[in-house]
């Protein structure tokens, strides 16, 4: 069986390499680039914990071929903090004890990063419908909802403060 | 048996080409979009080696275009391109809704027309809202291009019109004028992430005195292909879209499915709520007219 040659950029950075023609991007991220931080959930598109952005859109990395992604750009959660910091969406996530075990919190970082680009500040409506594909069976989810609203705030007044001259 | 391969040709000649390749050598060869089901059934069972011919380089299937008396959507518009294109919103808010309601956001941003359209699924969302637009189906072969209604595209559950060698660039979609507009409804148990129990595609065209001078009803899930119903078109025809003549049209749909009961509904409930969903689709497309004709 043949492999295929794949060249991208993840998380910024150029990166090469190898994988079988049905062999999903999740599959890739996680045993051949050891970006295990994207989760494994379902496999068939129902959970959300394998999110990550595919050039300019979320997606999910299960129902991705590693193949597809020659010359684009994917962005994964390793890519969300800054080295030791963490985001202010994980900041979030903490603070309101908005995760237990963990295995979802990856591609829920990563969808609302993805709302918080194209949507500042959305209303509670917004932020459930545009979550409706991460599940979470541990939080009960409204925690989660509220660390959203908090951080857009939080992020908004960032935002402002930084436009505003010295 | 063969072994998995992909290809993504960046333009439609070589697309061609390669299912012409397989074809002649007897090779099995899917034709690959937004993935979403593919990889679905590639882990549900169907993993028998094949070639992913990946048709999303190919500029054609990647174009929006409004030019013209017809709209066109290239079959690998993803569904979250179409809802962010305020121009179709307002030209087609029934498909536009329609594609709207196909899985997460993470979905969206994958899945596509086409797929959904040749996926063929009876309760495909989309399907309902294009039969009511009549969509056309713009096919390429090797021995040049063909036309194809939608109502004649989708075949059976899961099974389209496609011939070996074939692809579906994407679909013609006459332009409505400001007088006629369409809606989509579907129902299922929760507000979002389902798949539809009963779906209805309506869009009617009214006069300046409010008469509906044209109509198209498709009904979804209670059959096993989305079902164009032109008694309940006529039964909209030269009425006011007032109650009696909507009820006639309700009526007309639950007649005409042919539903299963599964876990999702039973018959009597599927029959009754395709009644309910078509009258609600009409009126909120007559009300689209008339809110843009005030
Ligand atoms: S692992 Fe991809 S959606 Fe669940
Ligand atoms: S924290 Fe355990 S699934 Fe969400």
């Amino acid at each position: 069986m043949s492999k295929m040659h794949v060249s991208a950029s993840v998380n910024g950075e150029p990166v090469e390499f190898l994988c079988e023609p049905q062999q999903s991007l999740l599959n890739v991220l996680r045993d051949e680039l050891n970006l295990t931080g994207t989760k494994e959930g379902c496999t068939t598109g129902d959970c959300g914990a394998c999110s990550v952005m595919l050039d300019d859109r979320l997606v999910c990395s299960c129902l991705t071929l590693a193949a597809e992604v020659q010359g684009k750009s994917v962005g994964t959660i390793e890519g969300v903090a800054n080295g030791d910091t963490l985001h202010p969406i994980q900041q979030a996530l903490l603070e309101h004890a908005a995760l237990q075990c963990g295995v979802c919190t990856p591609g829920y970082v990563v969808a609302i990063k993805a709302l918080l680009e194209k949507n500042p500040l959305p209303s509670e409506s917004e932020i459930r419908y545009w979550l409706a594909g991460n599940l979470c069976r541990c939080t009960g989810y409204d925690k989660i909802i509220t660390a959203v609203q908090d951080v857009a705030q939080q992020m908004a007044k960032a935002d402002k403060n930084a436009g505003e001259p010295a | 048996m063969g072994s998995f391969a992909y290809a993504a040709p960046d333009n439609l000649a070589d697309a061609l080409a390669v299912l012409e390749q397989h074809k002649n050598a007897g090779q099995r060869i899917q034709i690959f979009a937004g993935g979403t089901d593919v990889l679905v059934q590639l882990k549900a069972g169907d993993s028998e080696p094949r070639t992913f011919l990946d048709v999303k380089n190919i500029r054609e299937t990647q174009t929006i275009s409004l030019k013209g008396d017809s709209a066109f959507i290239g079959a690998t518009i993803v569904c979250a391109q179409l809802y962010e294109n305020l121009a179709l919103k307002e030209m087609f808010p029934g498909l536009i809704e329609s594609a709207d309601l196909i899985g997460s956001t993470q979905i969206q941003g994958k899945a596509t027309l086409g797929g959904n359209l040749c996926n063929a699924s009876p309760a495909g969302d989309t399907i309902a809202a294009l039969y009511a637009n009549k969509a056309i189906c713009m096919i390429a072969g090797k021995s040049g291009s063909r036309e194809l209604p939608v109502e004649d595209f989708v075949t059976g559950v899961g099974r389209n019109a496609l011939k070996p060698g074939e692809i579906l660039l994407g679909l013609k979609l006459p332009k409505p004028n400001a007088n006629t507009s369409d809606a989509y409804l579907r129902f299922i148990p929760r507000t979002e992430m389902d798949i539809a129990v009963v779906g209805a595609g309506v869009s009617i065209t009214l006069d300046d005195e409010g008469v509906c001078v044209d109509a198209t009803v498709a009904i979804s899930a209670v059959a096993v292909t989305t079902l164009l119903v032109p008694e309940a078109a006529q039964a909209l025809i030269g009425s006011s879209v007032d109650e009696v003549a909507l009820q006639a049209a309700a009526q007309a749909s639950s007649a005409a499915a042919r539903p299963i009961s599964d876990k999702r509904g039973t018959k009597e409930f599927r029959r009754k709520v395709v009644g309910v969903l078509t009258r609600r689709a009409a009126l909120i497309a007559a009300n689209r007219v008339k809110g843009e004709a005030e």
